[in-house]
């Protein structure tokens, strides 16, 4: 018994809404770190559930380069937040703007 | 009995993601994201993507929250964000997020999905092979993005390591 396409296409897309919203709202990049992470796994849960409706296995190929792709943007953007937080003791969104000045 | 797990399921996936994004401490936030994942897991098992769920746990519940956990205790901003540089950025976020919102409805509720073909029934080696089916396609029909993949894991090892390093 398998709940409904649309049932999964709705909480994708509630799960990416809050991933949004958090981005734009909360200024601790990690957070918004985070916000991205929650987006891409909302996307993925789309795939693997259109997968299992059409009964392709490419579906769940796709999450797999999804998930790695998300693996090297973390690691990237965590090591420039570090690297931030050593030369400015501060990892504000807002007070990062070096480039303005 | 379906409906309901994924009923619970959801529920719990969304209450996780709003912890996560209301939460005043990062290290809260976080561990509102792993609750999250891991409903996400078992809705991958809902849909019988075996493999799938256990790799979610293992890369997504581990690998990326533990990095994450491990940034926040080694910044620890526990200072309270600044008041706003826009002005009420979190009414233009909240707009937009349900402007949003409402268009992804749109396009479910329409009639273009509505068309779809209801659950194919999963050939029997779904669900016991899931490993082996995803696999082989991984290693025949996608082997080319698979190669570009591993070079781009391989281009954001040594970025993080240029951009760890004190100096070069």
């Amino acid at each position: 018994m398998l709940a409904p396409l649309s049932d999964y296409l709705i909480l994708s897309a509630l799960l990416f809404t809050i991933g949004i919203f958090g981005f734009l709202y909360r200024k601790n990049p990690l957070i918004m770190f985070m916000s991205i992470e929650l987006m891409l796994n909302a996307a993925n849960l789309t795939f693997v559930a259109f997968g299992r409706y059409l009964g392709q296995v490419s579906g769940q190929v796709m999450v797999f380069f999804i998930l790695t792709i998300a693996a090297a943007e973390v690691v990237v953007g965590l090591a420039i937040i570090v690297a931030i937080f050593r030369a400015r003791a501060s990892i504000d969104v807002d007070e990062i703007h070096l480039l303005r000045d | 009995m379906g409906l309901i797990i994924f009923g619970i399921l959801a529920v719990v996936a969304v209450a996780g993601a709003m912890g996560m994004v209301f939460a005043r401490n990062a290290v809260y936030s976080a561990l509102c994201l792993v609750v999250t994942f891991l409903c996400i897991a078992l809705l991958y098992l809902s849909l019988s993507a075996d493999f799938l769920a256990v790799v979610q746990v293992i890369v997504y519940a581990g690998a990326i929250m533990v990095l994450f956990l491990f940034v926040i205790t080694l910044l620890n901003p526990s200072r309270a964000e600044t008041p706003d540089r826009l002005r009420g950025q979190g009414w233009v976020a909240g707009i937009l997020a349900l402007v949003l919102l409402a268009e992804i409805g749109a396009a479910v509720a329409s009639g273009l999905l509505r068309a779809l073909p209801s659950p194919t029934p999963p050939a029997v080696s779904w669900s016991i092979n899931n490993a082996q089916v995803v696999g082989a396609a991984l290693y025949s029909q996608f082997l080319f993005p698979f190669e570009v993949v591993s070079l781009l894991l391989l281009v954001a090892i040594i970025g993080a390591t240029v951009l760890a390093k004190r100096r070069l």
